[in-house]
């Protein structure tokens, strides 16, 4: 595979997802008809990881996305014919078996001689637990989640080993927990040579990372407000690229024809989407500064950004941190017409009452009308309001599955002995992932890239 | 009077652990003096009162007429153990366009006036 556009003075980069359950019809879009050189797919959120690692205790084979068949099918010839190169999370918590998964789909397309390469490293799990670094947000170590409670510990790392990968003429790269912006740096540093300390460029390319890293959200998705904010097309939402010079600037655009829509509202709002100081965005790579960013729009889905700057990066990885934290139950049922937020409120009283009197222990109990007062967030409501439907809500945390499942068998019994016209019962236990985050010192994370040929 | 901050202003939420980072973008530029003065952190914590958050940051981009507000302890207990059913609260922009501004006039921005020629650097 060569160089595809040796003529470009820019490199033209696509988002083909912004999270593990994404569309792959927009992806597929952007390596036919959007000339693009490389396509990333980012999707792994903080949770997934901590997923993948359960499904990899289970069979060694597994613990990568789910959906990497899928996605590489779909892209992977097209990929070829067209010299784009492939980058992507979807190694999750197995980031070799993926490698190995893709070579066997290529093999099984008659595609050979495809460099897959695998980047490693990033799991810290025996280091944190020997360490019992202090979580970031509470007061606390990890050893109080409880050693046999933590399942994995994945720290973000950078650019640098996907960058080498590509040095090493990978044409696809598959690696676990990196920085998000990091899968859309590293080809920039790699087509333009930029060196690792640059912090101007690297904060330019990270400002490029973090518009493209969820794909749709750039191109007016997560945006469309009817008759205040109108989106087009939104059934066929077309997914960004970026076409980056060397100076770090970017032109933005999607796929001529494709839905969506491009222009510094549906930027503003991607620009500060999970940012909090826009001053200090900090990846492993760099501390981006974004609160001087500019746009230049041209019309016609076009627009230019320009203006990130960048500091040194930190001394330390960020990690995430899987742990059990016992069980969550809930149930749902339905009430509609005149008087139905009084006959919900009746229903959870009922609830409430019964598991009062009941053996189940329960650390958190939340009571809720949904349609009415869910959000419980500004004003408390007026309960002598019609509304079509309201849908009562109760939800616990337990420490147990058997109490979390009393939740729901409860809401259910309101079937026939709640209040009147009750309908619509859901219900769920489950036991709960959750996620806390640390900090470890770069010496003892040490990224290792293996590579294989199909 | 009395408007919705819906009328001058649109907004979109992110998470991360338990904070909510939610943005508030004028339509037009001229409007950004009056959301500076009146959202403050403090009508901001008020507007979410029974979330009971633990802090309330602003950050402050002129040159986009957007502010940034970072709650803490917005998420009941954050995106992985919530027992809210929207655990992100991706729905928390909405409630913070409903926020009310104090304006002499009647306004609204969101059928005209649009700032997307605006070159900004």
């Amino acid at each position: 595979m060569l160089n595809p556009h040796p003529e470009r003075d820019f490199v033209r980069i696509g988002a083909g997802a912004g999270f593990s359950g994404d569309r792959i019809d927009p992806a597929l879009e952007l390596v036919v008809a959007g000339d693009i050189d490389y396509l990333v797919f980012e999707c792994l959120a903080e949770r997934t990881i901590a997923l993948a690692q359960r499904a990899r205790q289970l069979d060694p084979k597994r613990g990568y996305d789910p959906l990497l068949d899928a996605r590489i099918r779909a892209v992977l010839p097209h990929c070829v014919e067209r010299g784009v190169r492939i980058i992507t999370n979807m190694g999750a918590a197995n980031p070799e078996a993926a490698a190995a998964r893709i070579v066997d789909l290529a093999r099984e397309a008659g595609l050979n001689g495809l460099v897959v390469a695998a980047v490693t490293g990033d799991d810290v799990l025996s280091t944190v637990l020997s360490t019992d670094p202090v979580l970031i947000d509470r007061n606390r170590r990890v050893s109080d989640l409880g050693v046999e409670n933590v399942i994995s510990a994945n720290a973000y790392i950078g650019a640098g080993p996907i960058v080498e990968a590509l040095q090493q003429g990978a044409h696809i790269v598959v690696t676990g927990r990196v920085a998000d912006p990091a899968l859309f740096l590293a080809p920039l540093i790699f087509e333009f040579e930029w060196n690792m300390t640059d912090w101007t460029l690297l904060g330019r390319g990270t400002l490029v990372g973090h518009l493209l890293e969820c794909a749709g959200q750039l191109t007016g998705g997560y945006f469309a407000d009817p008759g205040l904010k109108d989106v087009p097309g939104l059934a066929r939402l077309g997914f960004p690229f970026a076409d980056v010079t060397a100076d770090g600037h970017a032109l933005f655009s999607k796929v001529k024809g494709s839905g969506g829509r491009i222009d510094p509202r549906t930027f503003k709002e991607q620009l500060l989407y999970e940012v909090s100081d826009p001053a200090r965005y900090v990846t492993p790579d760099v501390c981006a500064d974004f609160s001087n960013v500019g746009f230049q729009y041209f019309g016609g889905d076009k627009l230019r950004v320009v203006g990130a700057g960048g500091h040194a990066a930190p001394e330390s990885y960020k990690v995430s941190i899987g742990y059990l934290d016992g069980f969550i139950g809930e149930g749902q049922i339905s009430y509609c017409g005149h008087n139905a937020i009084r006959r919900g409120r009746l229903a959870l009283d009922i609830v409430r009452q019964r598991l009062q009197t009941s053996a189940c222990r329960f650390d958190e109990l939340r009571y809720e009308l949904i349609g009415v007062d869910a959000p419980y967030r500004t004003e408390p409501v007026d309960e002598t309001q019609e509304v079509v439907e309201v849908r009562a809500r109760a939800v616990a945390r337990a420490a147990t599955l058997a109490d979390a499942e009393q939740i729901g068998i409860e809401i259910e019994g309101l079937y026939t002995n709640g209040p009147a016209g009750g309908g619509g019962v859901t219900r769920s236990a489950s036991q709960v992932l959750a996620i806390e985050s640390t900090l470890v010192p770069r010496s003892v994370v040490s990224p290792t890239i293996s590579i294989a040929i199909s | 009077m009395k408007i919705p901050l819906y009328k001058l202003a649109h907004a979109r939420a992110g998470d991360k652990g338990d904070t909510s980072m939610i943005s508030v973008v004028a339509y037009r530029r001229a409007d950004f003096p009056l959301l500076k003065e009146q959202l403050t952190t403090d009508q901001v914590a008020r507007h979410f009162a029974p979330l009971s958050l633990s802090n309330v940051e602003r950050y402050e981009l002129p040159s986009l007429g957007a502010l940034n507000f970072v709650l803490e302890g917005a998420l009941a207990g954050g995106v992985t153990r919530s027992l809210a059913r929207d655990a992100h609260g991706k729905t928390l922009s909405s409630c913070l366009l409903a926020f009310e501004l104090d304006v002499p006039q009647p306004s609204d921005a969101t059928r005209q006036d649009r700032d997307e020629g605006d070159v900004e650097q």
